[in-house]
């Protein structure tokens, strides 16, 4: 069996990250290939309920990210997602979730550079994290 | 028990007064334990309202959870501190008009958990308990106990820190502000402690206990989505199981529902038929909350829920550089 590769759901705001991540691809950058992306209208548009849902379902890892404080499209969708994550992060590292299992940032449409360093860290603490065991469903 | 004479004496004026046209109140329940909510519309009724250690359950849960039937009528409710601050985060929230509510406090010395109480006796039955203030006196067929009245305190109000309503019309008594409790936060900063994968050991232990009956969410106030997200089935989000993920993560999204909202009043422990320390997670997030955004649910009439608002300078430390 081949090396065991980490799997990591990136959640990514339409308007910045996502283009962010185009760029990366159109300046051909490389980056690690463990990342599977779902595009959102907004970082304010993820429901932490979706985090719990792929960690569930066996992701290793997962990273959302929107438009700088204060780029955001609709004005202020990634204030109220702040307000979100910053609950949500302490909270499942409180139950015992490893810290760097889930992670957010900031990328604008222009930092292609930029996504192409987070997804390279975000892929190297969840390769030294091992597999994900703590919440996914085994039945 | 001047002090249940005076609020039965304020509901009769309220009532006389055409101020109100019901009341919502305790009333002695039918085991020596227990105290049932009491609906009081004519003057009469009103000496049987009671007051005391077992009059733990959240009465403002029906302004939320059976809305048709308050909508139009002016209602008179009486309050513990917790209790005080979840009428005036449904009043936030707009889902009671503040003229149409009379929130009349009443001098809380915390209520008690009756899981606590079967511990003690062993699950023998109470046939009479009295309380003195200090201790308390469990007399049953061919025993009698006494001990210090903290050791059968939910565990809510072992960590008060607002035991009277800070947001009333009428107090029976004097209310205290604010007031000091070292123990409040003592749970959480043991259990944080502890290395990560203890705490997922605790964790774990203690939320495969749920068996999915969702008592807790259904006595709390502050959970009143009309479909819940876990009865949802289009999409259905996470099983409905007792499988422990699908539990796990019912519990963590339940807290983040009322994160900024939450009130600690404990009933959704003392509902728990499995007696699982729910409290302690919603008591991290009301600290993270009170930390990062400086906001106390329920306290302010004025100002906004923690999650429905934002700063543009918040500390932001959780976001990779």
């Amino acid at each position: 069996m081949s090396e065991w590769q980490p799997r990591i759901l990136a959640i990514l705001c339409n308007w910045c990250s996502y283009a962010g991540a185009d760029l990366a691809g159109v300046s051909r950058m490389q980056y690690p290939p463990n990342i599977r992306v779902v595009r959102v209208p907004c970082s304010g548009r993820v429901d932490p309920l979706f985090i719990m849902k792929s960690l569930q379902s066996g992701f290793d890892g997962v990273l959302v990210s929107g438009c700088h404080p204060g780029d955001c499209h609709y004005i202020s969708g990634n204030y109220i997602a702040r307000r979100k994550f910053a609950v949500l992060k302490p909270l499942l590292e409180f139950i015992g979730i490893e810290p760097n299992r889930i992670q957010f940032s900031w990328i604008s449409a222009g930092e292609g550079e930029r996504f192409a360093t987070v997804v390279t860290k975000i892929t190297e603490d969840i390769r030294k994290l091992g597999p994900s065991t703590r919440l996914v469903k085994k039945l | 028990m001047s002090m249940v004479n005076n609020l039965r004496k304020t509901i009769k004026e309220l009532l006389a007064e055409k101020k109100i046209d019901l009341f919502i109140v305790w009333e002695k329940g039918s085991l020596p334990l227990s105290a049932t909510p009491l609906f009081i519309t004519s003057e009469d009724e009103a000496d049987r309202a009671v007051f005391d250690i077992t009059c733990g359950n959240n009465l403002s849960v029906y302004f939320t959870k059976d809305r048709k039937q308050f909508s139009d009528k002016k209602v008179g409710i009486a309050v513990k501190g917790c209790d005080a601050r979840s009428v005036v985060l449904n009043i936030l929230e707009k889902q009671i008009d503040r003229r149409n509510v009379v929130i009349t406090g009443v001098p809380c010395h915390g209520v008690l958990d009756k899981k606590k109480v079967l511990d003690k006796t062993d699950g023998r039955e109470v046939l009479e308990m009295i309380d003195d203030g200090d201790t308390v006196t469990l007399k049953g067929k061919g025993y009698e106990l006494s001990f210090d009245r903290s050791e059968i305190l939910s565990s809510s109000c072992l960590a008060c820190i607002y035991p009277d309503a800070q947001e009333c019309d009428i107090f029976i008594g004097d209310a205290r502000a604010e007031i000091p409790n070292e123990n409040r936060l003592k749970e959480i900063k043991e259990f944080e402690a502890l290395s990560s994968s203890e705490r997922w050991a605790n964790t774990r232990a203690e939320y495969e206990k749920c068996i999915r009956c969702y008592a807790c969410r259904n006595v709390c106030p502050s959970c009143y989505c009309n479909v819940c997200f876990v009865d949802q089935n289009d999409p259905g989000w996470i099983g409905n199981t007792c499988e422990f993920t699908d539990s796990m993560i019912f519990h963590i999204i339940r807290n983040l529902h009322v994160a900024g909202r939450c009130v600690e009043c404990g009933a959704c422990e003392r509902a728990c038929p499995m007696d699982i320390n729910l409290l302690q997670l919603n008591r991290k997030v009301a600290m993270e909350v009170k930390d990062r955004f400086g906001d106390i649910a329920g306290l302010d009439i004025n100002g906004k829920p923690a999650m429905a608002d934002f700063r543009e300078d918040e500390k932001q430390d959780f976001i990779m550089g």
